[in-house]
């Protein structure tokens, strides 16, 4: 589904990687590694080289910020560019829906960003991307801050996103998270991924 | 006219005060009478000189040494514009951004002025074009390096909070949209301020200045007013387009916050 070839950019040795549809996986590496550049260089939030497409649609045929909307990328450190938290989730509806499947009350949204805890930003962050229904997630240590009930709630929904045929692509610490949601790793060190584990199981190129 | 002409012992006299002061320094330890001397001597210096530039380039009234000083005036602009900026642009945008804002406000505004409010014979005389010039060129300047410091601190500042709206695929302009309207507001204020002070708490130098020399006062109101309304016009139109170029110059074609056509910051 998504196919990444040769992509270059600066601290990256030329990164090869496939996701399948429905698949989850894990990006496993020492901190200042490479796994949040390559993270950013797939959303093209960083000047890059390379080909990287969806489905059989590459990145430069559409606009950037429709490719953020179907690949999206949610960092560790979530932004916030009102002081109201409420003003960062337009639809009420769905978020409030969503929030509540994260083990948190609608209430949450009146209070200013700045009285958010970490971990409320955390999750927060993750409904803010998944409300646009991307086809592809891009995770950065999407449970680093949360205690166990909180990482199990968003667990089940990642579970959840993934049955509905998205692929997601995500940096973790936890061996064990890593094992129960992704089908494979990849260990990048020193800006390169593992010899032989970029490519996807299915419609790879070598 | 008439105006009281001042001798050379005026002026020396005057500049007792000077050596008080000095002696103050002296007096109470502050070491400031050697940057006291050498500034005051500088000064000298630098307006004996331009007052003779200026007498010979009011007698040619060239249309080329007209242009040649202002050409000077606004590139020496630029560079102060560029010195008072914490983080810069890399490569030569650093100093053409600002200059070419400067320069396009500053040429479009005096022109304006004097080939239709002022009207002297020929337009370009220098004794209009070059005071007026100097006045709009140094208020331009002042709102130019505000407004992109506010900027470009704005954009290092605001980075992850610009970066989530692109992450969730809102364009550029939108994203950075309060950054850029923090700059043109603080590349304004000044001249707000400037012209809410006039007359009450300031008396503008140029009045006052026609004022000493005979004018009738109303008459040198009506200057002062032509002159702030050329400094807003030429402050805006300035602020404008350096935000604007500034802002592009800080994306590309993929939506990007391109804080790596930023150099680091220097030390101040």
């Amino acid at each position: 589904m998504l196919r990444v070839r040769d992509l270059v950019r600066p601290g990256l040795e030329p990164v090869t990687l496939g996701i399948a549809q429905g698949e989850c996986v894990a990006l496993v590496g020492p901190s200042g590694s490479g796994k949040s550049l390559l993270l950013r260089a797939i959303a093209d939030l960083d000047p890059n080289q390379g080909e990287v497409s969806l489905g059989d649609t590459r990145r430069e045929d559409m606009p950037a910020p429709q490719w953020r909307r179907r690949v999206a990328y949610v960092p560790a450190e979530s932004g916030w560019w009102a002081d109201d938290t409420g003003a960062h989730f337009p639809e009420r509806e769905r978020t409030v829906a969503l929030l509540a499947r994260m083990g948190l009350a609608e209430t949450i949204l009146a209070s200013p960003v700045a009285r958010l805890s970490t971990g409320e930003r955390q999750r927060l962050a993750l409904v803010r991307a998944l409300l646009v229904e991307p086809e592809v997630l891009l995770l950065d240590e999407p449970t680093s801050g949360l205690d166990q009930a909180a990482a199990g709630h968003v667990e089940t929904i990642l579970r959840e996103c993934l049955d509905r045929d998205a692929a997601i692509l995500m940096v973790t610490h936890d061996p064990e998270q890593a094992e129960r949601l992704a089908r494979r790793q990849l260990t990048i060190e020193g800006g390169r991924i593992r010899d032989g584990e970029g490519a996807a199981p299915e419609g790879a190129s070598q | 006219m008439s105006y009281i002409v001042l001798g050379y012992w005026d002026i020396a006299a005057a500049s007792v005060l000077l050596v008080l002061n000095a002696l103050l320094s002296i007096a109470m330890g502050l070491k400031l009478e050697r940057q006291l001397l050498l500034a005051a001597a500088r000064m000298v210096v630098q307006l004996a000189i331009v007052g003779l530039v200026l007498k010979a380039l009011f007698a040619a009234v060239s249309p080329w040494l007209t242009a040649a000083a202002a050409l000077f005036m606004i590139l020496f602009a630029g560079r102060e514009v560029l010195a008072r900026q914490t983080r810069r642009f890399t490569g030569w945008w650093a100093y053409g951004l600002g200059t070419s804002s400067i320069m396009a406000a500053a040429i479009i505004v005096t022109v304006l002025a004097l080939t239709t409010q002022v009207k002297p014979d020929p337009w370009y005389d220098p004794r209009y074009a070059i005071p007026l010039l100097g006045m709009i060129l140094g208020n331009t300047m002042t709102g130019v390096s505000l407004g992109l410091d506010r900027l470009v601190t704005g954009a290092v500042r605001e980075r992850t909070a610009i970066e989530a709206q692109l992450a969730l695929g809102h364009e550029m302009p939108w994203a950075i949209q309060p950054v850029t309207r923090e700059a043109l507001r603080g590349g304004l204020i000044p001249i707000v301020n400037a012209m809410a002070a006039a007359g009450v708490v300031s008396l503008p130098g140029m009045m006052t200045g026609q004022i000493l020399a005979g004018v009738d006062p109303v008459e040198a109101v009506k200057y002062q007013l032509l002159i702030m309304f050329l400094i807003a016009g030429g402050t805006g139109l300035g602020v404008l387009t350096a935000v604007l170029a500034g802002a592009r110059r800080l994306t590309d074609g993929r939506h990007r916050l391109r804080l790596d056509r930023l150099s680091a910051p220097t030390a101040d």
